[in-house]
């Protein structure tokens, strides 16, 4: 691995249990999870479902509070320090997550409420959002009235809204169509980039892994990390068939589960 | 719209059988026990040109509405800080469930010894009778919230006074209507009672003087008052729904 300048997240030793519902103890969801990331990498988190993904970006977006062990964003604390994080952290959810009753534009503009963006500046802000991601004329109309791709470019339109230094991302093309996937995807990559944002990106698809990742963390479940694998220009070529190989063998998936 | 007129047609018909049944009674037995309809709308359409009349109608409107207003206020207060703890309900719920049985007579008498003076008895009556469940509706539309709205909104991490402001509010509203609703009617038919604590006006007071003077057509009218008044206030408020909830695609409205 090579030298990182002081890394924007860390996770050192992260456990995290939950009580079992039948009181017969503790159930360990993220085992002794250590890893880092630095500023203005992309990388992707990629595990099978149930294996503790979900709870890894709690953590790491100051949801729930780790068991034993720290995690660190910009040397802050992301569960304890609630405040110090207002307006750092955009978070895009596999559901779009949009207020029923706010318009598109107004969704896209609720961050910005909540950082105490002058109105006229906030909508300002979520219209270029909005017209970046293509859904210029539909300011006004309401989330049942767009189609689940149109609603999670809402969401993501709202993540990037409020500047954020971080981008989280739980699954956030999984249930749409793959076609509509595909799409916002490249979409979602290009402004990452074109904006210079960190992003952490949960998926449960080894394409889509080794498509957005600069680098991959395999999960095992409990949440541990299992195997690592950088995707420089090589990977992208000829070594990706060998990267994808040795994925499959840690997840021990049948080759024949992954997706075209 | 089609449906509409159906609907009006069916509760046209079923109002005019009650009306004829009501007149041919009129017909057989004397008037001071089934006066005729017109008797009786004459002397409502009476009550509602005479200032007079009128004017105590809106007072019993406005003790309904101060009652409302405190029940909701108040069990507002308690309902939210049991669904943000909600071992609180433990110990809330029995009394809230005790209060709810209770018969607004017994309040009446409890008013009367307790406190002086006759509006604030009403106002005391009134809130004690709406309160239970005004706070169960307003708990269960703030345990509506979902999840996932708080978690994401959470994740751009409001003030509380904020995350009341976006995500609470609105979240209630539906649920803080439907209670009003409820309660509007409930509240219509406690306040005749709470106005007998001594109340020298007001649609209760008027119906214990039709019946000392032994005026059906009177009481019937009186009572036509207060049925009207529920029904315009609960327009108000379908109007005020429909507005408010307009995000809500149509289907949602229907039923
Ligand atoms: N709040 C919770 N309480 C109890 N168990 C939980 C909770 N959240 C997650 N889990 C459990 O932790 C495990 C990992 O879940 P999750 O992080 O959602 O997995 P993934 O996102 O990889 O599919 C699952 O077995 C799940 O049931
Ligand atoms: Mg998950």
């Amino acid at each position: 691995m090579t030298l990182m300048a002081e890394p924007l997240i860390r996770f050192r030793e992260v456990t995290k249990e939950f009580p079992r519902p039948d009181g017969t103890g503790n159930f360990v969801a993220v085992d002794k999870l250590s890893f880092e990331i630095a500023k203005g990498e992309i990388v992707a988190v990629l595990g099978k479902t149930g294996c503790g993904k979900s709870t890894m970006f709690n953590l790491l977006s100051g949801l729930i509070e780790p068991t034993r062990g720290a995690v660190e964003v910009t040397g802050h604390d992301p569960f304890k320090e609630f405040n110090f994080f207002r307006g750092k952290i955009g978070i895009v959810f596999q559901n779009d997550r949009l207020m029923p009753w706010r318009t598109a534009l107004d969704n896209v503009v609720l961050g910005l409420e909540i950082l105490d963006t002058p109105r006229e500046q906030a909508e300002a802000v979520a219209r270029r959002w909005l017209e970046r991601l293509g859904l210029s004329g539909h300011e006004n109309d309401y989330p049942h009235a767009l189609s689940g791709g149109m609603r999670q470019r809402v969401s993501i339109a709202r993540a990037f809204a409020v500047d954020p230094d971080i981008l989280l991302c739980d699954e956030p093309f999984s249930s749409l169509d793959e076609m509509t996937a595909r799409d916002l995807r490249a979409e979602f990559l290009r402004l990452v980039r074109q904006n210079g944002k960190t992003a952490v990106f949960i998926t449960h698809h080894i394409n889509e892994a080794m498509e957005v990742g600069d680098r991959i963390l395999v999960f095992h479940r409990p949440a541990r990390i299992a195997y690592e694998a950088r995707i420089d220009e090589a990977a992208r070529g000829g070594g990706r068939q060998a990267i994808q190989d040795e994925i499959l063998k840690v997840l021990s998936l049948d080759a024949s589960a992954v997706r075209p | 719209m089609n449906q509409r007129v159906t609907k009006f047609l069916q509760a046209s018909a079923s109002i005019a059988v009650l009306l004829a049944a009501w007149q041919i009674a009129s017909l057989f037995f004397p008037h001071y026990l089934f006066p005729p309809v017109q008797d009786v709308i004459a002397r409502t359409v009476k009550i509602l040109l005479n200032w007079a009349e009128l004017s105590q109608v809106l007072e019993t409107a406005l003790r309904i509405f101060a009652g409302l207003a405190g029940a909701f206020l108040l069990g507002s207060l308690i309902a939210i800080p049991i669904g943000r703890y909600p071992r609180i309900e433990s110990y809330v719920n029995p009394f809230l469930i005790f209060l709810q049985g209770i018969p607004a007579l017994s309040w009446v008498i409890v008013a009367i010894i307790w406190f002086h003076g006759t509006e604030f008895r009403i106002f005391f009556i009134m809130v004690v009778t709406t309160l239970p469940a005004f706070t169960f509706q307003v708990l269960d539309s703030y345990r509506s919230m979902s999840k996932d709205l708080f978690e994401m909104t959470m994740a751009f991490r409001p003030s509380g006074w904020v995350l009341f402001r976006v995500l609470i509010v609105p979240t209630i509203v539906p649920g803080i209507l439907t209670a009003w609703k409820i309660n509007l009617g409930s509240s219509a038919r406690v306040v005749v009672v709470a106005e007998l604590v001594g109340a020298t006006g007001g649609v209760g007071y008027e119906l214990l003087r039709q019946q000392q003077l032994f005026d059906m057509a009177g009481a019937l009218a009186w009572t036509i008052q207060l049925v009207l008044f529920v029904l315009v206030v609960q327009q108000l408020i379908v109007w005020t729904e429909t507005w408010l909830l307009r995000y809500r695609p149509v289907s949602e409205r229907a039923a």
